[in-house]
């Protein structure tokens, strides 16, 4: 039987298949400026240096960095700063936000939830890249039972609605009227993310490595008595990255994204804590009154994710010689 | 073919069983009494909590108690609630909603993104490639809530062409806009993957064959190109239909939809714990049959796949 996956072709072992023929490629056309061919990676940053888009989101990606890390930097007035006086006040001079129902300023606080919508964002991203990898190599690796095990065990998370699961979760570790601590949290936010979406990079990594295993050179490293640690890390892995990085940067942005959402049905992060998430959460109710609360912490949101959405197309456009 | 589709079918039954399990046991390890809060502001005396528990099977094993579910939803029988309300009927008044956005959301997604990919991957590259492309990447990063609290805020608001929240018999005109806001994120994939798809397929050598048999372009396109080029982009529009089959919880709540989302949401925090598996239990069977749709209609679309 003709498996339908092969012929329509995931795209992350169509891109990998494309990665190794750019390898090639540059062979050819570089040999005469240069004696060292370019790597896979040279060529891929030679071609992003070219993009726009891969400025435009470094750019936004720097500055949303260097709020989350230092916030004081753009505002001087802290993450509760309120003044009742102001209460829904429209964006002015004083305050660039305008101020929220509860007389917060939302510049500053957006200011300062900067930090925990990226640190959800990240943690995510990490987690679910390293269960999935860590899944996909093994699968995509030893195959057979265990191949099929593994696939089996990724579809019954897949298959499950991303939001309702998270909504089951979150809902099950905190019962609604109790109140979790800070750090606790933040950790169920990140794991249920990552419970709910490791399947995407564990067949991404799993079909990446089913192509380098039939390479010549992992042929040649394990008749040459290579240990199978040794192919994996050495040989295999520097050539199956490429794609799961691709879908992290883009994950990356989805994340932040996730994680405002969750705020916004009241089961994600909750104050203390400062997201704009939380932001988002605190405002929904007055989105007629005054949008202005919703619609800052919101388009910060967007912005971002639209960043780490270009980042990650542009990445997946230099490593894709087809798109040139 | 036959063969096949058996076989996938028991594929999915360890799916089915893992998934629901999951989600039977997340559902009831939650903490806290179901029956503690049902007698207003008093406490519930112990008879009436043992009796209850009794009742719905909750001094039992969580495995006794799945199987029994398990066994009493494939005989058709999805129980009742604590309040004694059929689940069945709930489901019932609530699904048809959920279907109608559903459907909505899909075939904007086919019209709008569809319309978008072809013509940009017909075109090439240029200025409307680039704003289309520009305007999908913007489309994907907005999340879900936003584009519904803007577009309730300008249409339904400040403008009063549409009725902001959507009453309880959810007609179809109503529900375009909530469609489109469903549908925003996805229409936006459907417009790169057709576009990718289309543009790669221009190249390919039996449109060539096709063009130098002297075939009219409407043929051409219509016929040779458009056909090949639908099967990635048949893939993700039926997961996606079988995803917003399972409701839309944020947009249901924007709206106010009575659709499954909003059901399912009440119910997760009022721990109506069959409520929740039974429905869960029925959107993994909707989504696992969706899928199997699909791969069956690879092979109408191209003659080269063969399942035997």
């Amino acid at each position: 039987m003709t498996d339908p996956g092969s012929v329509g072709s995931g795209p992350a072992l169509e891109k990998y298949a494309a990665g190794e023929v750019a390898g090639l490629a540059t062979v050819d056309d570089s040999a005469e400026r240069q004696r060292k061919p370019r790597s896979l990676w040279g060529d891929a940053w030679l071609q992003l240096r070219r993009k726009p888009l891969f400025y435009i989101s470094t750019v936004i990606i720097v500055v949303v960095v260097l709020m989350a890390v230092f916030p004081s930097l753009f505002t001087s007035r802290p993450a509760d700063f309120n003044d009742l006086n102001h209460q829904s006040e429209s964006p002015s001079g004083d305050a660039w936000f305008g101020y929220s129902f509860q007389g917060y300023d939302i510049w500053a606080r957006a200011m300062h939830g900067t930090r925990a919508s990226l640190l959800v964002g990240l943690l995510a991203t990490i987690l679910t890249v390293v269960i999935g990898s860590v899944m996909g190599i093994i699968a995509g690796f030893y195959g057979r039972l265990t191949d099929t095990f593994i696939s089996r065990f990724g579809d019954i998370f897949a298959g499950l609605p991303f939001v309702l699961g998270a909504i089951v979760i979150l809902t099950t570790l905190n019962p609604p009227g109790s109140s979790p601590g800070e750090a606790r949290i933040v950790f169920q936010v990140v794991a249920s993310i990552a419970v709910l979406s490791w399947p995407v990079s564990m067949r991404i990594m799993r079909s990446a490595t089913i192509v380098a295993k039939q390479l010549d050179y992992v042929k040649a490293a394990r008749a040459l008595g290579a240990s199978t640690r040794r192919i994996i890390f050495r040989h295999m892995l520097p050539n199956t990255v490429a794609p799961v990085l691709v879908y992290a940067t883009i994950a990356l942005g989805a994340f932040i994204a996730v994680e405002a959402t969750l705020a916004y049905l009241g089961i994600g992060i909750r104050p203390p804590v400062v997201s704009w998430g939380v932001m988002i959460n605190d405002a929904k109710d007055y989105v007629q009154t005054s949008p202005h609360e919703l619609l800052f912490p919101a388009g910060l949101v967007t912005i971002t994710v639209l960043a780490f959405v270009m980042l990650g197309d542009a990445i997946r456009d230099a490593l894709d010689p087809k798109s040139r | 073919m036959g063969r096949y589709v058996l076989r996938r079918l028991l594929q999915f039954v360890p799916v089915f069983l893992g998934t629901t399990f999951l989600v039977y046991v997340l559902v009831w390890t939650v903490p806290g009494d179901p029956f503690a809060g049902m007698c207003g502001d008093r406490a519930c005396p112990d008879e009436f909590v043992t009796a209850m528990r009794t009742k719905f099977g909750l001094d039992q094993s969580v495995f006794v108690q799945y199987f029994q579910y398990l066994g009493r939803f494939l005989s058709g029988d999805f129980g009742q609630t604590y309040d004694n309300l059929s689940i069945g009927e709930q489901i019932g008044t609530a699904y048809p909603t959920t279907l109608r956005l559903a459907i909505t959301a899909v075939a904007i997604q086919i019209v709008i993104g569809g319309v978008a990919g072809v013509l940009t991957g017909l075109r090439g590259r240029g200025y409307l490639d680039n704003l289309v492309l520009v305007g999908t990447l913007c489309l994907i990063s907005l999340p879900v809530f936003v584009t519904g609290s803007i577009l309730q805020l300008v249409l339904g608001v400040d403008l009063g062409i549409i009725d902001p929240t959507v009453s309880a018999d959810a007609s179809w005109g109503e529900l375009i806009v909530p469609g489109f806001v469903v549908g925003s994120v996805s229409m936006a994939y459907v417009t790169r993957l057709t576009r990718a798809s289309i543009s790669e397929n221009r190249r390919a050598d039996f449109v060539r064959t096709a063009i130098a048999k002297g075939q009219p372009r409407r043929r051409v396109v219509g016929v040779h190109l458009l056909r090949n080029s639908a099967i990635p982009v048949i893939t993700f529009l039926g997961t996606d239909l079988g995803s917003l089959m399972g409701g839309a919880i944020v947009t249901e709540g924007v709206f106010n939809i009575n659709g499954i989302g909003g059901l399912i949401f009440r119910n997760v925090a009022e721990k109506e714990g069959y409520m929740v598996t039974t429905i869960v239990t029925l959107l993994v069977l909707v989504y696992l049959i969706m899928s199997l749709i699909v791969d069956l209609l690879y092979a109408v679309l191209d003659p080269r796949i063969r399942y035997d």
